[in-house]
């Protein structure tokens, strides 16, 4: 893990800059929304994070609950985290998109609210773990889990859609075509590997901090420390 | 049913988030014989309770519960503990005897209401304070429900928390003494407790916990002077 | 089944001790009454059109907040004399004690929408009424499926300080998909002419799939999360 992390986060930096060059340079321009479609580069690959690492913070959880193995409990907390941010960015940037398309800050479209509805579980886990005391990882493991089976039922929910008129959805990534279409893909590799880079740093700090905090208790025991 | 003759702890380690509450304790729980658990608020007696309780699970080590050397697990367990804590784990908006009741159908135990009624006898309480909701009992008679209930389930495995909390003393000593018959009849008992007085003379084996740790274990008889001693010596 | 005997007994315990008191009953009942005259307030009544088509929005808050309250009463009275504890250690199932507060806590949400549903109905002309079968489906699919949920967190919350303010913090985006199923099922019930059938059977439908598989997964999980 120590050594895996200078490599992705070197790899993360080379791949972000050509996408971001390959994005402004060599992609076409959108027909209708011309430069602002370039910030779909940002927001799809982010929203695809979001859903992998809510999961991963799902399945970790489970796994934490079921073993009580901590390393699984460190998992979690860095899917969590480091989801927080990736929401964040889908959201501000899904507004972005919003006020160039449909000229609204916000509009309930499909993806932009299952990615919000994920976002609020996912803030809830870094919340509760903070504020919960002790029982912090347990309650917040638990929100996990049921946030990560509430999943489908949100995808269902919001495809329905009898809950908010939405405004017919732009930007399918299936509809996308060659120049387009390949700096979009290498866009998801891109920050794939930021993530990749977010999560290993995230849990190298958290055993860091159990680390240190097993040595004090060592210096206490031997009555070095007081 | 099988009793518990013996409950062995071993290397026991809890952690909660960041915090250490138990740091590797070793302890043997005989039967016939009253274990008392003393130290500091945070040294972690409540958390060796909660984890021989089986409420609280262990981070590492294990709890064996052993009945002629076979160990049981699971229900039987909880079957055969009795927790009696300074809180009466009674409903308030019930009678004493809407109280056992429900204890009784929740052990599955025989005799309905003969044998809450005998319960209630014994350990003495008022019998028109029996039809009147638990909330307005005086402390006393609070006290005395709640060994009432712990004693209902006939328990092989003795579990108090800070009982003493709250009586006066002589309430304290005749819990004391009733501790004290249990012991003889073969129970184990264990005792959380900062109320040395109410224990002495009567425990015959104790432990002194210091951050997580066993400061301090030793088996005999301890007068009040003997048991301060000690607790001045390792739990500080 | 001696698990779910176990279960009937702990939850008839409480509803005896709700009966004696009245306390959630009522104060939820009340507090339920109030946000829906809240709403009728603060909602545009001059368009009662519109105002009718949020009555199903009204009823699910309504739900949700009596509910968060009467759950976290519920949970608090365990607390009191530290019976949690007690319930815990009995020689029972664990589940038998989720499931025995589960079906308790159902009744009184229950209870609170027979509070709520009649005032929205008053105040805001809106038929409610149109199809019983839908609104009773739609409410007591929805207090399950709150009563499972809240009452695998409530349970573990007891030994934490803040969980007033944290229990709505982690029920609420969890339960998100169940009040959007609620509303949209009970909103079926105010298209004009006659109820919208399709619409109902797939809410109502949703919700039930819902309750079946958050009692799966609390079942799974419930001892892990209430043992510390």
């Amino acid at each position: 893990m120590n050594r895996a992390i200078p490599v992705l986060t070197v790899i993360a930096a080379v791949l972000f800059g050509t996408t971001f060059y390959m994005a402004i340079t060599y992609a076409d321009f959108d027909a209708a929304l011309f430069f602002s479609q370039k910030i779909f580069y940002w927001h799809v690959p982010h929203a695809f994070m979001l859903f992998i690492a809510t999961g991963m913070c799902g399945v970790s959880s489970l796994f934490y609950l079921k073993t009580r193995n901590t390393k699984w409990d460190d998992r979690a907390l860095a899917a969590a985290e480091v989801a927080v941010y990736f929401g964040a960015a889908v959201l501000a940037t899904g507004m972005i998109w919003a006020k160039a398309a449909w000229d609204h800050w916000w509009v309930w479209e499909n993806r932009l609210t299952m990615s919000l509805i994920l976002w609020l579980v996912l803030v809830g886990y870094v919340i509760v773990r903070r504020y919960a005391g002790a029982s912090g990882a347990q309650l917040s493991a638990g929100l996990a889990v049921f946030g990560t089976l509430g999943i489908p039922f949100v995808y269902f929910m919001v495809n329905r859609g009898d809950n908010h008129p939405m405004p017919g959805a732009k930007g399918n990534v299936a509809t996308l075509t060659g120049s387009m279409r390949i700096t979009f893909w290498l866009s998801v590799l891109t920050f794939l590997f930021w993530f990749l880079a977010f999560v290993a740093m995230r849990i190298q700090s958290a055993r860091a901090e159990r680390e240190v905090r097993e040595l004090r208790e060592k210096g206490l025991d031997a009555g070095i420390l007081t | 049913m099988p009793r518990l003759d013996q409950v062995k702890v071993t290397k026991l380690i809890k952690r909660y988030g960041t915090e250490r509450a138990l740091a590797g304790v070793s302890l043997e729980l005989n039967a016939g014989s009253m274990t008392a658990l003393l130290g500091h608020n945070g040294a972690g007696k409540t958390t060796l309770l909660g984890v021989v309780s089986t409420l609280v699970r262990q981070t590492d080590g294990k709890v064996e519960y052993l009945t002629d050397g076979k160990q049981v697990e699971g229900l039987e367990v909880r079957r055969q503990i009795g927790l009696l804590a300074h809180a009466s784990l009674c409903y308030g908006e019930l009678t004493a005897i809407e109280n056992l009741e429900l204890v009784a159908g929740l052990y599955e135990i025989n005799g309905g209401y003969t044998a809450i009624e005998a319960m209630l006898d014994k350990v003495g309480l008022d019998k028109k304070a029996r039809q009147r909701a638990a909330r307005t009992y005086s402390r006393g008679m609070q006290q005395r429900l709640a060994l009432a209930r712990a004693l209902l389930v006939d328990p092989s495995l003795i579990l108090l928390d800070e009982p003493f909390t709250g009586l006066d003393r002589d309430g304290a000593l005749s819990l004391g003494e009733t501790l004290g018959s249990l012991r003889d009849t073969g129970a184990i008992v264990v005792v959380v407790t900062h109320d040395l007085e109410a224990i002495a003379g009567r425990t015959d084996h104790v432990a002194i916990l210091r951050r997580g740790q066993l400061a301090f274990e030793e088996r005999g008889s301890y007068s009040y002077e003997q048991l301060k001693d000690l607790y001045h010596r390792h739990a500080n | 089944m001696s698990m779910l005997g176990h279960a009937v007994r702990v939850a008839a315990k409480d509803l005896r001790i709700e009966l004696r008191s009245k306390e959630i009953l009522y104060t939820m009942a009340f507090f339920g009454a109030l946000i829906v005259v809240i709403d009728a307030f603060v909602f545009p009544s001059n368009k009662p059109d519109v105002v009718r088509l949020a009555a199903p929005g009204m009823l699910w808050v309504a739900m949700a907040f009596a509910g968060t309250i009467g759950l976290g009463r519920a949970f608090d009275r365990e607390r009191e004399n530290d019976t949690m504890r007690a319930l815990l250690l009995a020689p029972i199932p664990r589940l038998s004690v989720f499931l025995g507060k589960a079906m308790a806590t159902t009744m009184m949400i229950i209870a609170v929408a027979v509070v709520c549903v009649p005032l929205l109905a008053l105040f805001l002309q809106a038929d409610l009424f149109a199809s019983p079968l839908i609104l009773v489906g739609a409410i007591v699919g929805g207090a399950i499926g709150f009563s499972i949920v809240g009452s695998v967190f409530a349970a573990m919350l007891l030994k934490v300080r803040s969980r007033d303010v944290l229990l709505p913090v982690i029920l609420y985006p969890i339960l998100i998909p169940l009040f959007a199923a609620g509303t949209s099922a009970t909103s079926a019930l105010l298209r004009e002419g006659s109820p919208d059938w399709d619409k109902a059977t797939f809410w109502l439908g949703f919700l039930g799939i819902y309750d079946a598989a958050a009692l799966v997964l609390s079942f799974w999980i419930y001892e892990d999360l209430v043992i510390e």
